[in-house]
């Protein structure tokens, strides 16, 4: 016998509980943060007048956590514990494991240390700032080489299905992470994207669709592909349906993308060629979740004694529910009532707290017991917390349809003679107050469930033996690419000399990248400019405080090609008229009206009244004051920056106008603000960052130097 | 519209990568025995341990 341990003898679980523990407490702070936006939308008086937990900017974090913490971590523990086990082989790097796990740690906390304070790109789901997409990039690859590393060293021949999930997940989320993030920096946490406007929207959405697909649906299934199996002790129902499934998802998914702009001024093919792409994800999405549930046929009484096999099922058929009502919302009727209500949170949730909430919450009841080697510490409390979760989650999603479903209507609701029935668009969201009120009762029950799991899970571990119980490579055929095996610490660092390559092509491709895409769009603007003019500084300034304060989260800028839209906003939004827009700001919910149209529609003192107190001359409104706009300064060196990167991207300043900038800004600044005193506001606003915003708001829909025709 | 000349390769790229990985796997045998793999991963020798160290 040898009487020195080989750890690649073992599995890694220490990496795994490490990744189990992350996702717990994560997954409580996310769940807090949406649980404080909820009430916000219920009742604006909930952010306490503090500027950092507004819900402009908590709302950013709390999708970021949920997405990238909580279901991040999850992704992670599953797939390092699934993976060795599948693959028959310790990780291939324990410095790798521990760089990953550290490194996207580091990357949640400076998430929660930027986004409150107004740091974002206001791309949805990719709102961190350009230093922290490059952190993201680098822990991904060494991610990657872990994992890939470990493929080779397997000791199983059969690559399982479930490995095919993830590799698909690493290889997708890179490409989409890297295209959607290519920006060009102004300061340490600032930066324009290269796109504008409609190109923009199309590499969000893009990202956007496909962080859902990649990030939150292939790694669940491959999850779901191992744990099902293993909780009910039976082989997946059909084997070959599960290869197919992979395989039909993975060519689909990726062309769905513009269903998210519907009725926009996307060109139309594109819109088409995004709904029939999804209508097809129908076919292989209810494929995989009855091949998930069948995989009980015979042993169903297990739903009813097993607490992990009732999280996993439920979860699936959350999955099964999510995916119907998908390319439902895809169809273009259906959309032009759901697109920018409540519905689409509805959805969303659906499948994040049903589908990936529910998954996460069956694994950590399996996990937890088999890493630290002991026994669930009670069955009950975890029934319990099934029962309650699933009422939080079914309060949270008819509340939802309910409100959507509500607020499409009044939106499009007409008289006989044609005119809009709820032409006050505060009408149709005091309608929905009641229901925001459910859907916070529904959330809470969701926290409280997941409250009762960390109790059971601490007393879990806690009553476990402290006795370190490790559990050895399984035999395999294969003779694994590296078959020998050594201590020494080279092992360790034999990963990284790959992932130094794999960051150095990505460095080779984002920069050609960025010689090559601004080159694709500046033809293109130049001819806009006889149509649009650009942004003076003032309003660009303006901009970017109606970015950093997530104004889009609430507000679109797009005026659909529907009747009902063009009657409440004015004509429809045009391509053009948001060319020079790095970043683009067409939003995806209205929890207020429309703002493409809204410049010159009030007067500047409206602007800064609404600002200040929104009540004041909205009776009623939800929105929350931003009196401290009213007092932030505005940094005017800054201004010359920002437009000659605008310049570089293809946005026709001149030179004139660059060198001129501070001065053309403060001019505007101090007309803005004499007007302003002169009708009654306090004095002393033009070095504000409150005349910015009010010259950037009465831009909106008056950069064309040629009139619009109505459609 | 000229994102789509950088779109469009993307994503067919995605799928070409696909089709290639697709088609190596099958070269290399991993589909040709789609019945057993299912079980396999039922049969864990390292969990049949833990079993067994658990006092039940």
């Amino acid at each position: 016998m040898n009487s020195t341990v080989n750890k690649y003898d073992f599995y890694d679980d220490e990496i795994v509980k490490k990744f189990v523990i992350a996702t717990v407490c994560w997954g409580l702070i996310a769940f807090l943060v949406g649980l404080v936006v909820a009430l916000q939308l219920a009742d604006w008086r909930f952010n306490f007048g503090l500027p950092w937990i507004t819900f402009g900017r908590l709302r950013p974090l709390h999708t970021n956590a949920a997405i990238f913490a909580f279901a991040g971590n999850a992704i992670f523990a599953g797939i390092y514990h699934s993976s060795q086990r599948l693959l028959k082989a310790r990780l291939s790097s324990d410095l790798l494991s521990n760089l990953h796990f550290w490194g996207w740690q580091l990357i949640i906390v400076s998430a929660a240390l930027t986004l409150p304070f107004g740091y974002t790109t206001s791309k949805e789901y990719a709102e961190l700032e350009w230093p922290i997409d490059i952190a993201i990039t680098i822990v991904w690859v060494i991610f990657a080489v872990n994992f890939f590393l470990t493929i080779k060293n397997r000791k199983e021949q059969h690559i399982y299905v479930a490995i095919w999930f993830y590799i698909a997940t690493i290889i997708t989320v890179a490409v989409l992470h890297i295209v959607n993030s290519i920006a060009i920096p102004v300061t340490f946490l600032k930066s324009y994207p290269v796109y504008a406007g409609v190109q923009d929207a199309l590499v969000q959405w893009w990202y956007g669709h496909n962080a859902v697909a990649f990030v939150l649906t292939t790694p669940f299934l491959g999850l779901m592909y191992y744990y099902i199996p293993k909780a009910v002790n039976r082989p997946v129902y059909s084997y070959r349906l599960s290869i197919i499934h992979f395989w039909s998802l993975v060519f689909i998914y990726i062309w769905a993308g513009p269903h998210h702009l519907l009725h926009t001024s996307l060109p139309n093919w594109a819109q088409s060629l995004g709904m029939v792409f999804s209508l097809m994800l129908w076919a292989p999405s209810w494929g995989g979740m009855i091949n998930g549930l069948l995989t009980l046929r015979g042993a169903w009484d297990k739903i009813r004694t097993d607490p992990v096999v009732k999280f996993l099922i439920a979860a699936v058929t959350f999955y099964g529910m999510a995916t119907f009502e998908g390319p439902l919302l895809s169809i273009k009727s259906v959309n032009s009532l759901a697109h920018y209500t409540d519905w689409i949170i509805g959805h969303v949730h659906a499948g994040a707290l049903g589908w990936n909430g529910f998954l996460t919450f069956g694994m950590l009841y399996y996990l937890v017991p088999k890493l630290w080697k002991t026994n669930l510490y009670s069955v009950k409390l975890a029934t319990t917390h099934f029962w309650i979760g699933l009422l939080g989650i079914i309060l949270y999603i008819m509340a939802m349809w309910a409100s959507g479903i509500t607020q499409g209507l009044m939106w499009q609701a007409m008289d006989d003679s044609g005119n809009l029935l709820y032409p006050d668009f505060v009408e149709t969201v005091i309608r929905l107050v009641p229901l925001y009120y459910v859907r916070f009762v529904g959330g809470l029950l969701f926290l409280l469930g997941f409250l009762i799991q960390i109790f059971n899970l601490t007393a879990t571990v806690l009553q476990a033996n402290k006795e370190k119980v490790k559990d050895p490579v399984a035999k395999g055929s294969r003779i694994p690419f590296k078959d020998v095996i050594s201590e020494s610490s080279h092992r360790s660092l034999e990963g990284l000399p790959a992932v130094f390559s794999t960051l150095v092509v990505i460095a080779v491709l984002v920069a050609s990248a960025f010689s090559l895409i601004p080159a694709l769009f500046t033809p293109t603007k130049m001819s806009a400019k006889s149509i649009i003019r650009p942004y003076s500084p003032l309003e660009l300034v303006g901009r970017d405080v109606y970015i950093r304060e997530g104004c889009y989260l609430c507000h679109s800028q797009q005026i659909r090609t529907m009747s009902s839209e063009v009657l409440r906003y004015g004509p429809a939004s045009t391509m053009e008229e948001s060319i020079f827009d790095h970043p683009f700001q067409w939003g995806s919910k209205r929890t207020g009206p429309d703002l493409a149209r809204i410049g010159k529609k009030y007067p500047d003192l409206w602007h800064y009244r609404h600002m200040m107190d929104p009540r004041e001359v909205t009776p009623k409104s939800l929105m929350p004051a931003y009196a401290w706009l009213a007092k932030d300064k505005i940094s005017f060196d800054l201004i010359p920056k920002k437009l000659r990167i605008m310049q570089q991207l293809g946005v026709p300043y001149s030179e004139y106008e660059i060198d001129n900038s501070i001065e053309t800004a403060q001019m505007q600044a101090a007309t803005i603000a004499k007007e302003l005193h002169e009708h009654g506001a306090p004095s002393g606003l033009e070095k504000t960052e409150m005349v910015a915003l009010i010259a950037y708001l009465q831009s909106l829909g008056q950069m064309s130097i040629k009139p619009l025709e109505v459609k | 519209m000229n994102i789509l000349f950088l779109l469009i390769p993307i994503a067919t790229g995605i799928g070409i990568a696909g089709v290639i990985a697709f088609i190596y796997a099958v070269r290399k045998g991993q589909f040709d025995d789609l019945s057993t793999p299912a079980y396999r991963i039922l049969v864990d020798e390292s969990e049949r341990k833990i079993d067994e160290l658990d006092s039940k």
